[in-house]
């Protein structure tokens, strides 16, 4: 099953490499890995997106806490939780086919932030399945590049995860 | 006054009341080098390769309850090194490594004797720090020392560039540690403790399964304790061997591919299994599928929550320091009203004796014509009266001290259980020897691992280490070579140990005494003349059965019922 973790980690060089390095040698999937400072620069927020049995995903956690640069993990499958992804894709558009890219785009809550002769970039922040189904309806034919940023997660609520 | 980095480092193992150091220098290490000739406190021993290093502060550790330190040069120091890490890393042995960089202003550009150590080790230590300030070099190496041996303890790297190692800085040691994403366990729950004890109360065929977490906790005695007061039937895996002592009635050997019939039987049929500080690693319950086949409560005791239920569903986990949450349970089980069922004891007693029986206890067919090893080990046993610390290297001859050599003690049985590594046998014994001066320390090996560290019996010379080298030399990789006899049809490739030195003129050229043993008749002697050489290292070469095959065995990928007794054959 597809589970989303967050964890809060010391921002120290490294640190991304022990959790990545953690999931290759234990065999774990990674499908998106998102990582940057939180308001306290001291520390790092991940969002990692990976599916497992619950055994294995029981032991993800477990490793992730055991690594001494993790400071809290939280699974945020196992509750009520948002989670937003961004993507930048670039799409060949001429002509009378531009129009109706921007009315597909409307219609996701993207926004048009680059426009050539031939080309229009996109970018459409929303879960990684509305993005998904956003490429299929432009057609695969016609993107030129796609850049996900992987899903970033966060409790609803009071679920809050914080040292 | 200002220091230098390396003064500092040197400086912080005094503090942390380091006795020896084991190491080899090299250029990124100059400086540091240069602070241990400075000073004696901490006494450095040379040793010939620093694998052999980090073996050496690890049997140390093993043997003492301490932190070993090992220090060792950039690149292929480091590289060498690995193997040991990796070793102590997988039986959870708590050690600091300090390993030289490459200045920091050359680090990523392929310098001279440059490797990313903290890359290369990464999966292998417990955790591990590039410093990159003078001033972070006190504080980084109290965190490792604290690291080292605190909760599932392991081995820390510090790795430290050489210009670093020669910046000034004041000396400051902290007096404590505090690193907010750092809480090892340490009381266990105490509604879990109440459970699992209630489940142990009404069990019919309770079963004790502990491993080398109460040899790291220091918690022999409260499992003693455990044991005599419950009654139940008690197993030690290779790792923890010698925590709770082999010669009890209660003691039914140790489990696994190469345990006693009844360890295996009573662990596959018990209705409830109380494992302490083991892992059920499948080398102890075979196939995971086969061991699931029979419904088992599983109470896991362990301070590493990613060792509970990593291979067996458990029904109760209780995280927590092994000695603190025995002497939680014995609290408990002393206040309970209920008992044990005395008339379902019995039974399940009646039957692991039956099981004794069946197996027919650990035994060999005994030669006057050829040295069996197991004769060798008995006899060590006798004449060491049982008192020694044995080291050993891996393979047949492992398993065999493991079986026969009674251990009463803790901490008395030094070997490499997880990562199998040949080759640390001699070294480990160095560092056994180094902290308990005037013991006496036997070595068991095969020609085939004493040749992967037998350079050490230089470091042995020049540092006056009476090690007792027990070779029992079949000529065979004999683990290997018996596979090949079960599983590959007699074909055994790559197995034979051919062109073997002459032991005896090899051990007389480091210096040492030599004696090569060819007849049974000669082993009890023999071993009783190198033991009383208190001041000699002695290296026995004893011509041991080729053909001589470990049991019981339970083959790899069969669950613990299919043991194998030789009789089977």
């Amino acid at each position: 099953m597809r589970h989303i973790i967050s964890l809060l980690m010391e921002n120290e060089a490294g640190a991304l490499s022990r959790v990545a390095g953690l999931f290759s040698a234990r065999g774990y999937n990674i499908e998106s890995l998102a990582v940057a400072p939180t308001e306290d620069p001291t520390l790092s927020r991940m969002t990692i997106v990976t599916n497992g049995s619950d055994a294995v995903i029981e032991q993800i956690n477990k490793q992730l806490n055991k690594l001494i640069d993790v400071a809290a993990v939280m699974d945020l499958s196992e509750g009520e939780h948002l989670e937003r992804e961004l993507m930048l894709v670039k799409v060949r558009s001429e002509g009378a086919a531009r129009a109706e890219l921007k009315r597909i785009t409307d219609i996701f809550h993207g926004r048009v932030i680059d426009e050539s002769d031939r080309t229009c970039t996109i970018e459409l922040t929303d879960t990684c399945a509305k993005l998904d189904s956003f490429l299929q309806a432009i057609g695969r034919d016609l993107i030129l590049e796609t850049v996900r940023t992987g899903a970033s997660g966060i409790g609803r609520g009071e679920r809050i995860l914080k040292l | 006054m200002e220091l230098t980095g390396a003064e500092i480092a040197i400086r912080c193992l005094q503090e942390e009341g380091v006795e020896y150091i084991f190491g080899y220098p090299g250029g990124a290490v100059l400086h540091i080098y240069d602070a241990l000739f400075q000073q004696d406190k901490v006494k450095h021993i040379l040793v010939r390769h620093e694998q052999a290093a980090v073996h050496a502060a690890d049997g140390y550790a093993r043997s003492s309850e301490k932190v070993g330190v090992a220090l060792v040069t950039s690149g292929p120091g480091i590289t060498n090194a690995v193997t040991g890490i990796a070793t102590a890393y997988m039986d959870s042995i708590p050690l600091v490594v300090i390993s030289g960089q490459v200045p920091s202003y050359a680090i990523g550009e392929d310098a001279f004797q440059e490797v990313d150590a903290v890359g290369i080790t990464r999966p292998c230590v417990k955790h591990n720090f590039l410093i990159k300030d003078v001033k972070d070099i006190a504080p980084t190496i109290k965190k490792a020392f604290y690291l080292a041996k605190s909760g599932r303890p392991g081995p820390v790297l510090v790795d430290i560039p050489k210009d670093i190692s020669n910046h000034k800085a004041e000396f400051i040691y902290p007096s404590s540690v505090n690193i907010r994403s750092y809480n090892p366990a340490g009381k266990g729950d105490s509604a879990q403790i109440k459970r699992a004890v209630q489940i142990l109360l009404e069990a019919k065929r309770p079963m004790i399964y502990s491993g080398g977490g109460v040899v790291l906790s220091g918690a022999s005695a409260q499992l003693i304790e455990l044991v005599r007061l419950l009654g139940f039937p008690c197993t030690t895996t290779l790792m923890g061997l010698g925590a709770y002592p082999a010669s009890d009635k209660q003691f039914v050997g140790m489990p696994g591919m190469h345990g006693t019939y009844e360890a295996c039987m009573a662990m596959q049929h018990c209705d409830v299994l109380l494992a302490v500080g083991a892992r059920f690693d499948d080398r102890v319950i075979g196939n995971v599928e086969h061991f699931a086949q029979v419904p088992r409560k599983i109470i896991h005791i362990d301070i590493d929550p990613s060792s509970i239920a990593k291979r067996v569903k458990v029904d109760v986990p209780v995280v927590g320091d092994l000695k603190l949450v025995l002497d939680q349970m014995l609290n408990a089980l002393r206040s309970s009203k209920q008992k044990s069922d005395a008339s379902d004891l019995t039974a399940w007693w009646k039957q692991v004796d039956e099981w004794r029986v069946k197996g027919g206890g650990l035994r060999y067919k005994n030669s006057t014509e050829i040295i069996k090893p197991q004769f060798v080990i008995e006899k060590l046993y006798e004449v060491t009266g049982g008192d020694a610390f044995v080291t050993s290297d891996v393979g047949q001859h492992q398993m065999w001290a493991a079986q026969y050599y009674k251990f009463n003690k803790p901490r008395r049985w030094i070997n490499s259980g997880g990562l199998g590594t040949m080759g640390f046998g001699l070294p480990a014994a160095m560092g056994v020897q180094l902290i308990n001066p005037g013991a006496t320390v036997a070595c068991v090996t095969g020609e085939g691992s004493i040749q992967m560290n037998i350079q050490e019996l230089s470091t042995c010379k020049q540092f006056h280490l009476p090690i007792k080298v027990v070779s029992l030399n079949n000529r065979y990789l004999g683990m290997v070579r018996q596979w090949q006899e079960f599983f590959h049809g007699n074909r055994y490739s790559g197995s034979y140990m051919d062109a073997l030195p002459d032991f005896v003129k090899l051990a007389e050229a480091y210096g040492h005494v030599g004696m090569r043993i060819d007849k049974p008749s000669d082993v009890e002697p023999a071993l009783k003349e190198a033991f009383a050489r208190k001041k000699d290292l002695v290296f026995m070469d004893f011509q041991t059965d080729p053909t001589e095959n470990v049991f019981p065995m339970v083959p790899g990928g069969k669950g613990l019922s299919e043991v194998i007794l030789s009789e089977d054959l």
